[in-house]
């Protein structure tokens, strides 16, 4: 059986349970900028790079994976959102995107084959959105300007993505999607990987919503993007970030009723109180998320900022017997996209 | 199904094509993306729910072009919003753009002209991007021109497709349209063969869907627009049932089929079904009738243009329908002995039927001033068979000199009065803005007029008429002196105006009440009476006033001592980007959504808040088909850059000293002091006697200015006037004054978001806007909470007002262009605006020593607030 057969006959099975974030659970760690710089020639200052800690600490990365996997996930994702070359750039790191995303996919791999349990897991190759936009001009004055080209976007996806696939990642999650066209970019690089590979590279998909209204930060309401990226066919399309549960509630439930794909969502723990902190507990999260699960809206469930292995736990609990959701039919209308969706009746 | 997202039949606007579109080539051409990008958006306005964008133009770097533009249109969502097709013959042109559209396009087109080989990589590029495809019915051997050939190429092309994979659901068959009733006879059979294959298609290849470029098919008839149309609309009826998904179309320029001519209808359906051997010649037999005519204009003739002459020119007057108006009025030339019959007669008494509407408030400003627009057409073609005659002019009802006094520009009240008193019978004599006393005078006595107009907004106009009342006085006129314009009111026409003056002074509230006052002034047998009754009625106000317990002031330090102790320490950061910035050309598009309606509508004297205006019983009617218009001049405004906004905005160090603020010029080394007045009417409670200062830190602080104007209205008014357009002339003046307060409107969200910066994530609505939920006030000189307009001097000072942004004030401190607002910004979150009203005589002294003017200056410039 393929990875992906696995995954789809898992999903069809019971609700799934995906980890929870690295950056907080690094910081818990307290590493010293020399921990983090460990073993590298690097000249400027490494703290606060998370990502590059697949290389120099291993072992801590492999604790928190192990953390996850006692919680009960069964989607592991890598710890790499910032593993691309843009974003090292900033650390003068570009150099090490390949080894660091190859290590990050290992330890993952490692600590997943360590447990001989029959539990289904799965390495979700983390790819973030950068930092820079294809969709919006960061220059107010000059709206038609662009700070990147989408072929350069996608060669950056490439380079990562392909390290992560030789590191043993089963999928390619491209999370945190604030820009539509990002994400275009990333799936174009998926798919020029799966022809040069000659292999079938499954993708999860997850939008994250700048306001509550519902769209990201491009300005695609959530169906409309779900239109946008539907060519890609994910394994899952999604939410995280964003907010806490109880604000993504409409958004899953809609994304639930016209994506004919697994769908995977993994909200904040709430939202940050006046310190920027996330407070809600872990019973909180669990209570609102199963009532999704009660509805039949999602397959895939776990946490971002602000979560600990207590609320993917607590989690995993609440979703103990709750049926997953059922792919709704869609008819075959010609499905369009601006900002906002169009469609042609069949 | 049926959500407003999930459309049976789409409308692919067809405007944002050069090959298309003569106006979009030139634009692209020449560089201006910024009008460019409106074609698009009024594309979508106008329905199109995907708008194609093709660059395909020998002279242009199409690649660039398509890009630049695809960028641009991505930065407006009321464009972005709809899905974009992406046009051109060029493959390397479609894929440079699926780089950068975000949604989910349409590519147009890819076609097996090349083989096999190179349509299947296309359409992989296009399931790598996620697009949707338009397949052109072409071969390798070339287009299709029959049906046969049109199914056959689609079904082989739909079975490659969906054999790599690409979901049926995502490709668009155009199998051409070309164009009918060319006179050659294999052509007769293209639009009959285009709908059945249609069918067909759809038949043979599930999910798929159908589309053609319409403008083809009628090719044959260009610049006939009746026709074309007509065959647009009898296509589509027959198509879409046949299973046409969508059409490139002018999504503007469909006529309903069951409206159309039925003889026209018949024609178009005989030739596109082919139904006779000889229905080409009928149909171009029948377009020479419709050559040049609008299928508005033949609609409405069917209605009245068959009554008689004299219903006709009644009609036209009340429906303010100007474009038969010159030819009936001929036809009634020819009736009558002598031309001013035409004019005394039916054309009379088409307005007296207006002015019996507008009284019973049956009919309303704006379409008053529609009819006099026809009246004036009417009247300018016999002036010279008049004049030929040697005859006298038609004997008015009456003579008005009108005028906006010296220092004074507004002349939207004073045209709308002018108009209205046109309309009904009265010659006015319009001298314009800024005139001086003497110049009033001498057009009074040489025109032996019956009675004097004045007009004014701004609060000085109020001492220049009691000026013009005096000079009267003093040249022993008797003439009654009418009194209006928005800063006006009886109360200071009573106090001031009127004892200035012997003759008869009469304030005219608005121009609904214009013809009732000149009519009683003119009336043998009720002047007299309604005279005596208005002079009783302003001696009245002034006993009242004299013997009135006024509200109670407090002395001047008493009020100081009660002053608002605003919270300090919330004052705004110092601004991110002090200094002065100047905005040389502000995008009118992006202004267009900051406007304020419920002011443009009170110009009209229709009352009540936009948008609920518009659905008002009374004059809901009249205000939409306003806003209609309004929104038509907009888009050419818009479109044809007619005006520009220029504004400056500046912040400056400073300080509060007792009630002046104190601006510090380091670098110069010198202070500018701007004197504000305060409230010293005696408050209830422990409400705060208010001045602006008082928002200001003593311990330092800062405080803005900015100063914005419309300019270019003058040639547009001019073309106008010289079309004896009074309604567009004045509604353009209504929209500049509604731009230059959204231009501030909006200049003050960028300054409080950026360029002070002290609420960086303020995100309101423009409802919100218009409600002031935002923090921080801009007050402007010459309005309640700073009633002095001679702050507007200093003001400009600082800002280097004129230089940089083209406005100058009069004397009087009214500012040129017209439409432009200047004020000051105080970013405290408690600021708030409030009306200084009554003060006293202690104040008085100590402003002008603050001020640096002697008392009697003081006293003229704060008149209004000493009363």
């Amino acid at each position: 059986m393929t990875k992906r057969e696995e995954f789809e006959a898992a999903a069809a099975q019971q609700i799934l349970i995906k980890d929870g974030p690295y950056g907080t659970a690094i910081q818990r760690a307290r590493l010293s900028p020399e921990d983090y710089a460990a073993g590298t020639d690097l000249e400027q200052e490494q703290k606060g790079n998370n990502d590059l800690v697949n290389l120099t600490q291993p072992d801590v990365i492999r604790g928190i994976c192990d953390s996850y996997i006692d919680a009960g996930a069964h989607i592991l994702a890598t710890n790499t959102f910032n593993a691309n070359r843009i974003s090292q750039a900033d650390y003068g790191a570009e150099h090490l995107v390949h080894e660091i995303n190859v290590a990050a996919a290992r330890i993952i791999r490692a600590a997943i084959d360590a447990c001989d349990d029959g539990v289904p897991r799965f390495v979700a190759g983390a790819v973030g959105p950068t930092n820079k936009t294809l969709s919006l001009s960061p220059d107010v004055e000059d709206p038609g300007f662009r700070e990147v080209t989408f072929d350069e976007i996608v060669e950056v996806y490439r380079e990562q993505c392909l390290a992560l696939i030789e590191g043993g990642a089963d999928f390619i999650l491209v999370e945190t999607v604030f820009d539509t066209l990002n994400c275009k970019a990333a799936i174009m690089a998926v798919k020029q990987l799966e022809s040069e590979l000659d292999r079938d590279i499954p993708l999860m998909i997850s939008l994250t919503l700048t306001d509550l209204s519902g769209r990201n930060l491009s300005g695609h309401t959530v169906e409309a993007f779900w239109y946008t990226v539907r060519h890609a066919r994910p394994l899952t399309i999604g939410l995280n970030c964003s907010f806490g549960a109880e604000q993504l509630r409409p958004h899953v439930q809609l994304l639930s009723d016209i994506a004919d794909t697994w769908l995977m969502a993994y909200p904040n723990a709430g939202l940050p109180n006046d310190l920027g902190e996330y407070d809600e507990l872990p019973e909180t999260t669990a209570a609102l998320t199963r009532i999704w699960a009660q509805n039949g809206r999602v397959n895939a469930l776990g946490g971002c900022c602000g979560s600990t292995p207590e609320h993917v736990a607590a989690m995993a609990a609440a979703m103990k017997g709750l049926a997953p959701r059922v792919l709704p039919t869609v008819a075959p209308d010609m499905r369009l996209a601006g900002l906002e969706p169009f469609s042609v009746a069949a | 199904m049926n959500d407003r997202t999930t459309a049976r039949f789409v409308n692919i606007g067809e405007r944002t094509n050069v090959t298309g579109s003569a106006r979009f080539k030139k634009l692209i051409m020449a560089d201006d993306y910024e009008t460019a990008v409106e074609v698009a958006r009024d594309q979508v306005e106008n329905g199109a729910q995907v708008i194609d964008v093709n660059m395909d133009e020998g002279l242009l770097d199409a690649e660039k072009a398509m890009t630049t533009f695809l960028k641009l249109i991505a930065a407006e969502p009321d464009i972005a919003r709809v899905p974009v097709m992406i046009d051109s013959s060029k493959w390397s042109v479609i894929e440079a753009g699926l780089k950068c559209v975000s949604g989910k396009p349409i590519v147009n087109s890819i076609s097996m002209k090349e083989g096999e080989d190179a349509f299947l990589g296309h359409a992989r590029k296009c399931m790598a991007y996620g697009a949707a495809v338009v397949v052109m019915a072409f071969d390798e051997t070339g287009q299709a021109d029959t049906k046969e050939r049109k199914v056959e190429i689609c079904a082989r092309a739909y079975d490659l497709l969906t054999g790599i994979g690409f979901p049926p659901e995502d490709i668009i068959f155009d199998p051409n349209i070309f164009a009918v009733a060319t006179g050659i006879e294999e052509h007769d059979r293209y639009g009959l063969d285009f709908i059945e294959a249609v069918e067909e298609i759809k038949a043979r290849c599930p999910h798929a869907k159908t589309s053609g470029g319409l403008s083809n098919l009628s090719f044959s008839f260009r610049g006939n627009e009746t026709v074309r149309r007509a065959m647009h609309s009898v296509f589509l009826f027959h198509a879409i049932p046949a299973g046409l998904d969508m059409a490139i179309v002018n999504a503007g320029q469909l006529d309903v089929y069951d409206q159309i001519d039925p003889q026209l209808r018949e024609a178009c359906e005989d030739v596109i079904l082919m139904r006779r051997d000889d229905a080409t010649e009928r149909l171009i037999e029948l377009a020479e009738s419709y050559k040049g005519k609008s299928a508005a204009d033949e609609k409405a003739a069917e209605e009245w243009r068959g009554w008689d002459v004299r219903r006709r020119l009644e009609h036209a007057l009340v429906k303010g329908i100007d474009a038969h108006v010159v030819a009936d009025t001929e036809e009634a030339r020819q009736q009558f002995d002598r031309p001013i019959e035409v004019i005394e007669g039916p054309l009379m008494d088409g307005m007296n039927v207006v002015g019996d509407l507008f009284g019973s408030g049956k009919m309303f400003l704006p379409q008053v001033v529609k009819s006099a627009r026809v009246m004036k057409k009417a009247v300018a073609h016999l002036i010279p068979f008049i004049e030929a005659e040697k005859e006298e002019g038609a004997r008015a009802k009456g003579k008005i000199v009108m005028a906006t006094v010296k220092g004074d520009v507004h002349d939207i009240g004073k045209n709308i009065v002018g108009v209205v008193l046109q309309c009904n019978g009265y010659e006015v004599i319009d001298l314009g803005v800024m005139v001086p006393w003497s110049r009033i005078l001498e057009a009074a006595n040489e025109n032996d007029a019956d009675m004097i107009g004045l007009s004014g907004l701004i609060t000085p106009s109020l001492d220049e008429m009691v000026t013009v009342a005096e000079e009267m006085k003093a040249a022993n006129m008797t003439m009654p002196l009418l009194i209006g314009g928005a800063t006006t009111s009886k109360v200071h026409t009573a106090l001031r105006i009127d004892p200035a003056y012997p003759g008869p002074v009469i304030h005219v509230l608005d121009a609904s009440r214009a013809v009732g006052v000149a009519s009683r002034l003119l009336s043998d047998t009720q002047r007299d009476g309604f005279v005596d009754e208005t002079a009783t009625e302003y001696a009245k106000v002034r006993e009242a006033r004299e013997g009135k317990a006024q509200s109670v002031l407090l002395t001047l330090d008493e009020a100081r001592a009660n002053y608002f102790d605003a919270y300090l320490s919330d004052k705004a950061a110092p601004p991110l980007q002090p200094g002065l910035h100047r905005f040389g050309n502000w995008a009118l598009a992006d202004l267009r959504d900051y406007i304020d309606w419920t002011p443009f509508f009170r110009a009209w004297e229709l009352h009540g808040t936009y948008p609920k205006i518009l659905d008002d019983e009374v004059v809901g009617e009249t205000a939409r088909q306003l806003k209609a218009d309004a929104d038509a001049m907009l888009d050419r405004i818009i479109g044809e850059k007619w005006l520009t906004a220029k504004g400056v905005v500046g912040f400056w160090p400073c300080a509060r000293d007792g009630d002046d603020v104190t601006i510090h010029d380091a670098e110069g080394e010198t202070h500018t002091v701007l004197p504000f007045l305060r409230q010293q009417v005696k408050k209830s409670r422990d409400r705060a006697n208010m001045c602006l200062a008082d928002f200001i830190d003593p311990a330092g602080d800062w405080i803005g200015g900015f100063a914005v104007g419309i300019h270019g209205i003058e040639e547009h008014s001019k073309r106008f006037l010289a079309d004896k357009d009074d309604y567009s002339d004045i509604l353009l003046k209504a929209l500049a004054d509604r731009f230059a307060e959204a231009f501030a409107e909006r200049l003050h969200q960028h300054v409080r978001t950026d360029l002070w910066g002290y609420a960086p994530q303020e995100q309101l609505t423009n409802e919100a806007l218009i409600k002031e939920e935002y923090r921080g006030i801009r007050p402007a000189p010459g309005y309640p909470a700073c009633p002095d307009h001679s702050l507007k001097p200093i003001l400009f000072g600082l800002l280097d007002a004129q230089a940089q942004t083209g406005i100058s004030l009069t004397e009087n401190f009214a500012m040129y262009p017209t439409s432009a607002v200047s004020g000051f910004y105080f970013g405290h979150p408690e600021a708030e605006y409030f009306g200084v009203a009554r003060i006293g005589r202690d104040q008085l002294e100590d402003y002008a020593a603050r001020r640096g003017v002697d008392i009697a200056t003081a006293e003229r410039w704060l008149r209004p607030n000493l009363d």
